[in-house]
């Protein structure tokens, strides 16, 4: 019964009551928005160890600066912006052991690769293999820039939104884009040298 | 090779392939049971506050300690020079009491 009273109450209150000294109050808003901070976080980690740890460390800030939260714009907002700083950090203190090359391609993905050699249109975008490609695309570029393209390109969010939850300026943020497309060319560039020439 | 079209099939691939939003069985109590077992905010304030206090207080006591020393060095070096007058003027006034 108190549960359910809990879980019917606004994010403001439950806020509210955390900020009064009941941490209880906390663990609704971790149910309602692990989901969302889960899915961000495999955008950026594929091991699910890894996952954990970017959300459990989000929640860990969130908690600590819960006081800074001023209510003007919804929680979700502002807990998306710790989330996408956190895997930003996390690509930062991963940066080194990101991939560097294309030549362990499996037999599906050196598949789907030959197949849009030869017709394009009928390399199927929806197979396991382009999201298999895709992902080791993106592990390949710096941080800053698979962040720009994961917001920009795959989240289509609009240039000011991607500036409010990176704490970057619109002009960085064009800039970091422009350079993150022509990073993601010459990584491709390199599969096409290693494979077909 | 067409480099941009296969860009835009793999972009559109990452765009058809959402993430999973599978949480964890029993995540949220984990959290909770981390969150509380921190130690509380204030006390961490506390502590900041008490250690930036220890380091002025270091910083004041090292100021002291290496500026004595240099004060002492100058009254001794007065205390010299007046020594060597003094011996001088000596043996000046002993010559002038024989004359």
């Amino acid at each position: 019964m108190q549960e359910s009273m809990c879980m019917e109450q606004s994010d403001a209150d439950l806020i509210a009551a955390v900020l009064r000294g009941d941490a209880a109050s906390f663990e609704p808003l971790v149910a309602k928005y692990s989901p969302r901070l889960f899915s961000t976080a495999r955008r950026y980690a594929r091991r699910e160890s890894e996952v954990e740890d970017i959300v459990q460390e989000v929640w860990r800030k969130a908690f600590q600066k819960l006081s800074s939260f001023r209510g003007e714009a919804p929680f979700e907002h502002w807990l998306m912006r710790l989330a996408v700083r956190t895997c930003y950090d996390f690509l930062r203190e991963h940066q080194r052991s990101r991939e560097r090359s294309f030549t362990d391609l499996t037999d599906p993905e050196n598949d789907w690769l030959e197949q849009f050699v030869r017709a394009p249109e009928e390399a199927r975008d929806d197979s396991d293999a382009a999201r298999q490609l895709v992902e080791r695309l993106l592990a390949m570029l710096s941080p800053a820039a698979r962040l720009v393209i994961t917001l920009l390109e795959i989240e289509d969010r609009p240039v000011k939104e991607i500036s409010a939850l990176t704490g970057w300026s619109a002009a960085l943020v064009k800039v970091r884009a422009f350079r993150a497309r022509a990073e993601m060319r010459k990584c491709l560039r390199w599969i096409a040298q290693e494979k077909y020439l | 090779m067409n480099l941009s079209e296969l860009q835009n099939k793999l972009l559109a691939a990452a765009r058809r392939n959402p993430p999973d939003s599978h949480v964890p069985y029993a995540f949220e109590k984990r959290i909770m049971a981390r969150l509380t077992a921190m130690p509380n905010p204030s006390e961490w304030l506390a502590w900041s506050r008490a250690l930036w206090f220890g380091a002025a207080a270091c910083v004041a006591v090292a100021l002291i300690t290496s500026v004595l020393p240099l004060q002492a060095s100058v009254d001794e070096d007065d205390s010299f020079s007046e020594g060597v007058e003094q011996s001088i003027m000596a043996s000046m006034d002993d010559f002038d009491s024989i004359q």
